[in-house]
């Protein structure tokens, strides 16, 4: 399926989110997000991923 | 020194972590200013793993970390942005920006109470960025906000405290509130000012980060502060219009 990652389009075949974040490498603190909704850590392997989905992956980052 | 949702603050430096010529000059920089907060901000993570280094070096300066939602224009938005930064942070605290307006970030107070709400019912301690209308900040404490951080001016436009009168009447009208002035700071004598007015802590990055020597400017912030809140407790004088001698008059020699 497709999906939006921090705004890229990419295709995957991860069917839940944790799976999706271990496809592309992201370990160490990060926060998601679906569809502008927050997913919690704990959440993530239950959340399926569904075609169009725009998920964003943040971490810490300098700020004022 | 008041509270900040019943934490004890070692000082009144609220310092950002961003714009920084280098990660060392930034950790020199809170070094010298013994700075007790550092702000933060979330944002993408590339597939290099930036944030979990910059993580790693915020943990090690030892600080109380405030994340904000800097760059959020809607309540969705924030709250979402919020519910992130608790997680990856792991504070309840978070600063809240939500901007209405392109030019002059200024806060739309309107969301911004309604997002504080939500948050706040949600557990969070919020510190909302706010104009220094009373009104408002009435409805933020209404929302369940202890905190209130005005604007001195603009987000990094350095030009010290705009409306003097508007924060003294806000320390006025909420003797018990800790209040902050956040964003507009420029030079150290702006900070004094916000300390001498009574204000419980000053939040800047840009005059610190920006400054042609970020670490000496650190310390001359401190150095402000501290001499800003001394004088507040020394109870300042009324500034008056006319002159009146400060040398007794009484006992002057008769020479004309």
């Amino acid at each position: 399926m497709k999906i939006l990652l921090n705004g890229t389009p990419r295709e995957t075949t991860a069917k839940t989110l944790d799976v999706l974040l271990a496809e592309c490498g992201y370990s160490g603190r990060v926060a998601t997000a679906i569809n502008e909704d927050f997913v919690p850590a704990a959440a993530r392997c239950k959340t399926d991923l569904h075609d169009g989905d725009r998920i964003e992956v943040v971490a810490p980052m300098q700020g004022g | 020194m008041r509270s900040f949702y019943g934490t004890d603050l070692t000082n009144p430096l609220m310092l950002g972590t961003a714009q920084y010529p280098s990660p060392a000059i930034l950790k020199e920089a809170f070094a010298a200013s013994g700075a007790a907060v550092a702000t933060v901000s979330l944002r993408r993570e590339g597939a290099g793993g930036t944030g979990q280094a910059f993580w790693q070096m915020i943990q090690a300066l030892g600080v109380q970390i405030l994340p904000n939602t800097a760059g959020c224009h809607t309540v969705k938005e924030a709250v979402t942005t919020a519910r992130m930064a608790r997680e990856v942070f792991g504070t309840n605290w978070i600063k809240l920006e939500l901007i209405g307006h392109t030019d002059s970030l200024q806060p739309d107070v309107f969301q911004l109470v309604e997002t504080a709400r939500i948050l706040a019912d949600d557990g969070f301690q919020v510190f909302p960025y706010t104009t220094e209308d009373l009104i408002v900040g009435e409805r933020l404490l209404k929302a369940g906000c202890e905190v209130l951080m005005p604007w001195g001016a603009p987000i990094g436009s350095g030009r010290g405290l705009s409306n003097k009168y508007a924060l003294r009447a806000m320390r006025a009208e909420f003797p018990d509130v800790p209040l902050v002035v956040d964003a507009g700071i420029g030079l150290p004598s702006h900070a004094a000012q916000a300390m001498e007015l009574g204000y419980d802590a000053v939040l800047l990055n840009t005059a610190v980060a920006r400054a042609g020597d970020p670490v000496a400017m650190a310390r001359a912030m401190m150095a402000a502060i501290e001499a800003g809140q001394l004088a507040h407790q020394a109870d300042p004088i009324e500034a008056r219009d006319m002159a009146e001698p400060s040398t007794p008059v009484i006992g002057k020699a008769f020479l004309s």
